[in-house]
C-alpha cells in the first residue's frame, strides 16, 4: 500500500496533441485548421449567391452557416472552449438578452410577416 | 511590479479570474447590445428606400466576399500573434501583429471604397431609411475596426519599445478578444444584411 498512488490528479480539460501550455491554448497548426474550416464554410456561404434556391431553403442554411461560424470563432479564437465558464456566462447573457430585446421589436415592427 | 502582473492574471483576485479579462467579456456582452440595436432597425427599414436605390441594386457580393474573407484570416493571425508572445517569440509576435493591423487596414479601404460607390450611385447617407441604417451599421461596425487597429498598433510600439513581454501577454489576449469580437459581428452583418436576399427598387 503506497500512498503516492493515492494523490489525487487533476486531468486537464480537454487534452491531447492540439493543447501545448500551461493556458491550455491549441497549438498553431490547429488555429490554421480552424481557420480553413472557417473559410469552406464562407465559400459555401458565398456559392449560396450564385446559385438558384428558395427561400425557404436558402435563408435557414445561410442561418445555420453563420452560427456555426459564430461559435466556432467564439469557441477557438476567443478561447471559450478553454477558459472560465464564468466569461461564456457574460458573453451569452448579453447574446441572448440581445436576441430576446430585438426580436421582440421586430415582432412589433411586424417584420416576420412583412419582411 | 510582480503583484499587478499576478492580478492581471487574476492570482489574487476575488474569482481567481483576471478583472481585465473579465471587464472585456462584460464590454463585448453590452456590444450585442448595440449591434443588435443596429441590425434590428437595419431589417426594419431595408424596405424603405421609396425612389432611391434598395440594397439589392447596390450592393456588390463578390466585392464584400474578399473583403469578408480579408476580416476572417485577420481573426487568425491575431491568435497567431497571441501564440507567438506566449511561447516569448517576440519576433513573430511584432509580424503577426502588423500583418493583423495591415488586413484589418485592408478590409476598412474596402469599406471606404463601397460607400464611395454607393454614393456615386446616388445612395448617400440621407436618400432613404434603408441608406441611413445601413451606413449607420456598417459605419459603427468600421469604426470598431478603425479602433481596433490602432489597439494593434499601440500594441506594436509597445512591443518594439521592449515592454510588451511574455509576462504581459494578457494585453494582447484581450485586444485579441476585441478583434475576434468585430469579427464575429462581421460574420451576422454578411450574412443578414448582404447574403440574404434583398429588395430591389
Amino acid at each position: 500500500m503506497s500512498t503516492e498512488t493515492e494523490a489525487p490528479v487533476e486531468a486537464p480539460e480537454p487534452s491531447g496533441d492540439e493543447i501545448h501550455d500551461a493556458h491550455d491554448h491549441p497549438t498553431d497548426r490547429k488555429y490554421v485548421q480552424v481557420a480553413i474550416v472557417l473559410a469552406l464554410v464562407t465559400a459555401l456561404e458565398v456559392a449560396t449567391y450564385f446559385v438558384e434556391m428558395p427561400g425557404e431553403v436558402l435563408i435557414p442554411a445561410l442561418m445555420v452557416m453563420m452560427v456555426f461560424k459564430f461559435f466556432y470563432v467564439a469557441a477557438w479564437f476567443m478561447h471559450l472552449r478553454f477558459d472560465s465558464p464564468l466569461f461564456t456566462k457574460f458573453f451569452v447573457t448579453g447574446l441572448v438578452l440581445a436576441t430576446a430585446v430585438y426580436g421582440v421589436a421586430l415582432t412589433v415592427f411586424e417584420f416576420w410577416t412583412k419582411g | 511590479m510582480a503583484d499587478t502582473a499576478a492580478v492581471s492574471h487574476g492570482q489574487g483576485t476575488v474569482t481567481g479570474l483576471s478583472n481585465n479579462k473579465l471587464l472585456m467579456w462584460v464590454f463585448l456582452g453590452s456590444e450585442c447590445l448595440l449591434f443588435g440595436g443596429l441590425i434590428s432597425t437595419y431589417l426594419i427599414y431595408r424596405s424603405r428606400f421609396g425612389d432611391g436605390p434598395g440594397p439589392g441594386d447596390v450592393f456588390d457580393i463578390p466585392f464584400t466576399s474578399v473583403s469578408s474573407f480579408v476580416l476572417l484570416m485577420s481573426s487568425l493571425t491575431m491568435v497567431l500573434a497571441l501564440s507567438a508572445l506566449q511561447r516569448g517569440d517576440i519576433r513573430n509576435n511584432r509580424v503577426w501583429l502588423l500583418t493583423t493591423a495591415l488586413l484589418g487596414s485592408l478590409f476598412i479601404g474596402g469599406q471606404v471604397y463601397e460607400f464611395t460607390t454607393f454614393v456615386r450611385e446616388g445612395l448617400t447617407y440621407s436618400t432613404s431609411p434603408f441608406s441611413s441604417a445601413f451606413f449607420t451599421l456598417t459605419g459603427f461596425h468600421g469604426v470598431h475596426v478603425s479602433l481596433g487597429i490602432l489597439m494593434l498598433m499601440s500594441l506594436l510600439i509597445s512591443s518594439l519599445r521592449g515592454t510588451l513581454t511574455k509576462e504581459r501577454s494578457e494585453t494582447v489576449e484581450i485586444v485579441g478578444l476585441y478583434w475576434h469580437f468585430v469579427d464575429v459581428v462581421w460574420i451576422f452583418i454578411f450574412t443578414v444584411i448582404y447574403l440574404v436576399p434583398s429588395p430591389t427598387s
